[in-house]
């Protein structure tokens, strides 16, 4: 086979078996690789009503076809299972050098099923693969995990681990990789924590053979070109990382600030912003695997909060930041860390203490559980920590923003849909952010379908902001387009500066196979709707695809977008019936056949 | 009349981070970014606020506005 290795692992964690199967390969042509593939499998196998965290929920690892190669940003794998924060498919996708170790081992990805009776690892070289006991690392944090493993394996093994927030069950436990880059959303750290699955080792030393090695080099040649070329992803990534942000979103007023109750407008958003992280914090770029971007930022922090680590990426800043109403980039930089260290999503995290410090400050909850205020950056600190440890009212906030919420009887004040918190955009500011989010198949999540980029950056067009004219059709592409990346084992970041035509030419060269962009687009619809029909299967109907009624009903206060709301009953039908769905939104009949899903 | 212009990124390098400006009436926001020796050309795909509405090169800008101006930048 070309780009895959053909060949992935199934480890049953019950009876610590381990068995080699081939590539399901008419799948993989079919669903991609990674997302996709991830997700057809599990579709296939798992019953849609799984508890998330019982031992016949499965945990999937998978690469794309495209993972480990010289294509354009191609570090990235996925993990898909279904999702402890909401019961959605998750799909939770990172970079690093994890995705590419494993293909060089041999294997397109690992199928983990049961629970193994004692905390264990997964040990991988090459062709050899052994479950190793992990009582030692258990407890253990990330960086701490990640170490021992190292020393106690191969110095050059890549590490996928959970920290203690994935031991703990927290629900929004990530995996990180490589110390700093995280499969971040929908608690799939929580699945490994409660399987005892500590940590996936694994060293690699083969190759990966493309197709047509010369096409193939062309192919990435151009894309390289295209990148260096952009002014976007040649120089302002590289010089900002995602943190330049802060001010442009500042500017365009959809910044949220205390979760989203007020108008999107941070009064000191300079100081948490890319150009001051630039100025005074940035010791390097630090790119993934195969990527000519580098918009990673290793940042270093000199006062009280002194250390180094990477990121704050934008998300983390704002959340930590604008939406905790903490003006301090240090601060904000220190409880960003601590959640890489403990291996925990920072967006649920800092949301959920946003949510938190609006009820306590109205009194909902009360102060003599909750300490929290706006902007006391001491306190948010130390309860990131006793989130992961579920201590004292850290067991409550572990829980997510909407559990939270709900459990003093106002679930309003959680700003999520499908209970996964929203991301860094006041839809209020962006109609197509807002029906993304709604329609987002993993719930709040902006990199399901990016509208701010043509809402806001003006790539590849500019769109009105506040219309809802061309939006679900712009965003269903987007969707689709984003769904084929992923599961080629791309970074979405490229999109801004190559197309569909330069995927799709990587592709084709390095697999083999002969399909045109349009069906590879539809490919990426395909995933979609299995998505979809995973969701469906689930129990999630229509009435899910909502959002907060506070972005509904409440006008934005002040602003470039003063008195808007989300205007999703406008767009929410017009989207059913683009995606060839019916009123309710499941997908017709006639939708199936075309995409030739058979369910 | 009297704008506030703000720069943002790379662009603040030899100039400044937000200025008062007296122009002209009728002034457009391409005048504004010759004047400061920003090139159209770089900025065919930069990000022009008026405030915090988007705008091109030939948007007039009004007394009082704020103007700000990013090179092409993104993020995620």
């Amino acid at each position: 086979m070309y780009g895959w290795t053909g060949k992935i692992l199934r480890v049953n964690l019950t009876d610590g078996t381990i068995s080699k199967e081939p590539l399901p390969v008419k799948d993989a042509h079919e669903f991609i690789g990674a997302r996709g593939l991830g997700t057809k499998i599990f579709f296939d196998e798992v019953d849609a009503a799984v508890d998330p965290l019982s031992e016949d929920n499965k945990i999937i690892f998978m690469t794309g076809p495209l993972t480990g190669t010289l294509a354009t940003s191609g570090g990235r794998y996925n993990v898909v299972t279904k999702g402890v924060l909401n019961g959605t498919i998750a799909a939770s996708n990172s970079g690093g050098l994890f995705g590419p170790e494993l293909k060089f081992a041999g294997w397109d990805g690992i199928i983990f099923e049961g629970k193994a009776p004692q905390p264990v690892y997964l040990w991988i070289y090459n062709d050899e693969v052994e479950l190793r006991p992990a009582q030692e690392l258990w407890g253990k944090t990330v960086p701490e995990t990640t170490d021992m493993l190292k020393a106690a394996t191969d110095e050059e093994s890549k590490i996928a681990c959970i920290g203690p927030a994935g031991e703990n069950l927290v629900k929004f436990a990530n995996i990180m990789n490589e110390y700093n880059r995280a499969a971040g959303r929908s608690g799939v750290g929580a699945v490994m924590g409660s399987k005892n699955l500590k940590a996936v080792a694994v060293r690699g030393t083969k190759g990966i053979k493309v197709a047509d090695p010369q096409g193939f080099w062309n192919a990435i040649n151009k894309a390289r070109t295209m990148l260096k070329e952009h002014p976007v992803t040649g120089a302002g990534l590289a010089a900002y990382g995602t943190n330049i942000l802060v001010n442009i979103l500042n500017v365009h007023g959809g910044l949220p600030v205390k979760n989203f109750s007020e108008a999107a407008i941070f009064p000191n958003a300079e100081s948490i912003s890319g150009e001051h992280q630039a100025e005074h914090n940035l010791v390097r770029n630090k790119g993934c695997f195969g990527c000519p971007i580098g918009c990673g930022r290793v940042t270093k922090n000199k006062g009280k909060y002194k250390g180094i680590g990477e990121g704050p990426e934008y998300e983390a800043t704002w959340a930590f930041g604008s939406d905790c109403y903490v003006d301090d980039f240090e601060a904000i930089s220190k409880a960003n860390f601590l959640c890489n260290e403990l291996g925990q999503d920072s967006i649920s995290m800092a949301t959920t203490l946003a949510c938190a410090i609006e009820m306590t400050e109205k009194g909902i909850i009360p102060r003599s559980k909750s300490h929290l205020s706006w902007g006391d950056a001491d306190t948010i600190i130390e309860m990131v920590q006793k989130t992961a440890y579920r201590e004292g009212f850290g067991d409550e906030l572990a829980e997510g923003s909407y559990r939270l919420a709900e459990k003093y009887g106002h679930p309003e004040y959680s700003m999520s849909s499908k209970k996964q918190e929203l991301p860094a955009y006041d839809p209020r500011g962006q109609q197509g952010i807002g029906l993304n989010y709604a329609t987002s198949n993993r719930g709040g999540c902006h990199v399901r379908g990016y509208m701010t980029s043509p809402e806001v950056l003006g790539i590849p067009v500019q769109l009105d902001p506040d219309a809802t004219e061309g939006k679900p059709e712009m965003l269903k592409i987007f969707q689709d387009l984003t769904a084929l990346v992923d599961s080629c084992g791309l970074c979405l970041f490229t999109t801004f500066g190559i197309g569909l035509p330069e995927i799709a030419e990587q592709y084709r060269t390095a697999t083999g196979v002969e399909i045109s962009d349009e069906d590879l687009l539809k490919a990426g619809e395909r995933i979609w709707n299995l998505e979809r029909l995973f969701n469906l299967r689930a129990g999630f109907t229509k009435a899910d695809d909502t959002l907060p009624e506070r972005l509904l009903k409440e006008p934005m206060k002040d602003g470039p977008h003063k008195g808007k709301v989300v205007e999703l009953d406008t767009m929410l039908p017009i989207y059913y019936r683009i995606r060839g769905w019916d009123e309710n939104g499941v997908p017709t009949a006639e939708k199936m056949q075309e995409l030739n899903l058979v369910v | 009349m009297r704008i506030t212009v703000k720069l943002f990124a790379y662009l603040r390098e030899g100039r400044f981070k937000s200025k008062e400006m007296d122009v002209a009436d009728g002034t457009t926001i391409g005048e504004v970014l010759d004047s400061l020796s920003i090139s159209r050309q770089e900025m065919q795909l930069g990000i022009l606020f008026i405030n915090g509405k988007h705008a091109k090169f030939d948007s007039v800008l009004q007394h009082g506005d704020t103007l700000a101006i990013f090179p092409p930048v993104a993020g995620g």
